[in-house]
């Protein structure tokens, strides 16, 4: 290939929305994380994406990325799911371990995924995390110890039954999630 | 387990757009309230999702369609990923997704009163090379009305999705093309404040990247995250 753009120092290009139709790149084994062969100990991830009136967003593209287990050939530690009309997200993958926490005195971090939410409507996405841990782990984490107590609940997924774990997103509202700036 | 990389830049003021876009009316509901919190960037910001054609199979040539042309004026996309240091980002997985050249995307929930085209599905994928080159051949995506006001029409335009080194180099975009009058009509377009931000969504025409008797070239380079140039604590313990 040819190219004659010169290397030289620019800014980043602009975000924009991924908009009502992105479906096309819409793979739905992506959702699941263990399709390569990944063993371990399986779970599910779950739950909906509101908007500020409580309505479902049927139209939004969740991601995950997890640093714990390591990525290799088998295993992606990244997916995507589409949400349903009930704005509901569904994932199949294995359990986050805990990671460090450079320069923070070498703590740790509960298990979590990093969590991107695309949708129509959002110019730059939404970063957010989704831990899937209770009790002191999650009172020792540095990340989480610096979102508003009365707020944490809302980057902390519930255990409804062995391997099965539930989390909304609220864009708005009481319940509105904390997102970051990364 | 030491993480010796180094941590993303912040983006540079004005060049992303912000949620709160009251002309784009999605956004209404959909939009954070709340402060955005920031955060440290750990081995979960700075490692990220890597693809390999093996598992993720390119396609470079979207002006077909199992043998079928699609209709249209078949163009050639070629550019490259750079961070901000203009480093090439090598190997990296760029997509594609657009409307035909009537203005409709291959979509059940696109009700656009358009023709679909079978020679036409729309979603490209290829990896940058060791020069952070990519290149596609598609057709020019036509503009099609949308909701957000009265008589409004999206600017002709291609999705992009790349992914580049980390977690927090995430970017979904959209490339635009040069002279089109509803640019300066667009809500998405004009949501990002910085005009030079804006131009660089723009695509240029570029007779180098044309193939004469079969295609017309435009130029779309795009620039990911860079890194800070200096270390972040790592390894700190002196709590």
């Amino acid at each position: 290939m040819t190219t004659t753009s010169q290397t030289t120092a620019s800014q980043t290009t602009a975000s924009q929305t991924i908009g009502p139709f992105w479906h096309l790149l819409e793979d739905k084994s992506w959702a699941d994380l263990t399709r390569f062969g990944a063993v371990g100990e399986v779970i599910s991830v779950s739950g909906r994406v509101l908007d500020g009136g409580g309505a479902p967003m049927s139209d939004a593209c969740v991601e995950i990325w997890q640093a714990s287990p390591t990525r290799s050939d088998v295993f992606p530690g990244f997916g995507r799911s589409a949400t349903d009309a009930q704005g509901r997200y569904a994932f199949k993958t294995i359990m986050p371990g805990a990671v460090p926490m450079v320069g923070a005195g070498n703590s740790w971090q509960a298990p979590h995924f990093a969590v991107t939410i695309f949708a129509r409507g959002l110019l730059f996405h939404l970063m957010t995390r989704c831990y899937v841990a209770e009790g002191a782990a999650l009172a020792e984490d540095p990340v989480l110890g610096m979102v508003a107590p009365e707020r944490r609940a809302t980057l902390v997924a519930r255990c409804r039954a062995p391997g099965d774990w539930v989390l909304d997103f609220h864009m708005q509202g009481a319940l509105e999630t904390v997102f970051f700036e990364i | 387990m030491t993480i010796t990389e180094m941590p993303f830049k912040p983006y540079a003021p004005g060049t992303q757009p912000g949620n709160d876009t009251p002309a784009y009316r999605s956004t209404g509901l959909r939009h954070p309230t709340q402060s955005l919190l920031r955060i440290p960037q750990s081995v979960t910001e700075l490692s990220g999702p890597q693809f390999s054609p093996a598992q993720y199979p390119p396609t470079a040539n979207i002006a077909v369609n199992d043998g079928v042309e699609a209709m249209g004026e078949r163009i050639i996309v070629q550019g490259r990923v750079l961070d901000e240091d203009g480093r090439p980002v090598a190997g990296s997985m760029v997509e594609i997704w657009q409307a035909n050249a009537a203005g409709r995307y291959n979509l059940p929930r696109d009700a656009h009163d358009a023709p679909l085209d079978p020679g036409f599905k729309g979603i490209g994928r290829v990896f940058t090379d060791a020069q952070g080159g990519y290149r596609f051949i598609t057709i020019k995506p036509g503009a099609y009305p949308w909701g957000n006001h009265e008589n409004a029409w999206r600017p002709n335009h291609i999705h992009f999705s790349l992914f580049g080194p980390g977690y927090a180099t995430r970017l979904i975009t959209q490339m635009y093309f040069p002279g089109d009058p509803l640019l300066a009509l667009d809500p998405i377009f004009l949501a990002t404040p910085d005009a030079a931000a804006r131009a660089r969504l723009v695509a240029s025409f570029d007779l180098a990247v044309t193939q004469p008797n079969w295609a017309l070239g435009y130029r779309f380079d795009i620039v990911l995250r860079g890194r800070n140039a200096t270390p972040m604590e790592d390894g700190d313990d002196h709590h």
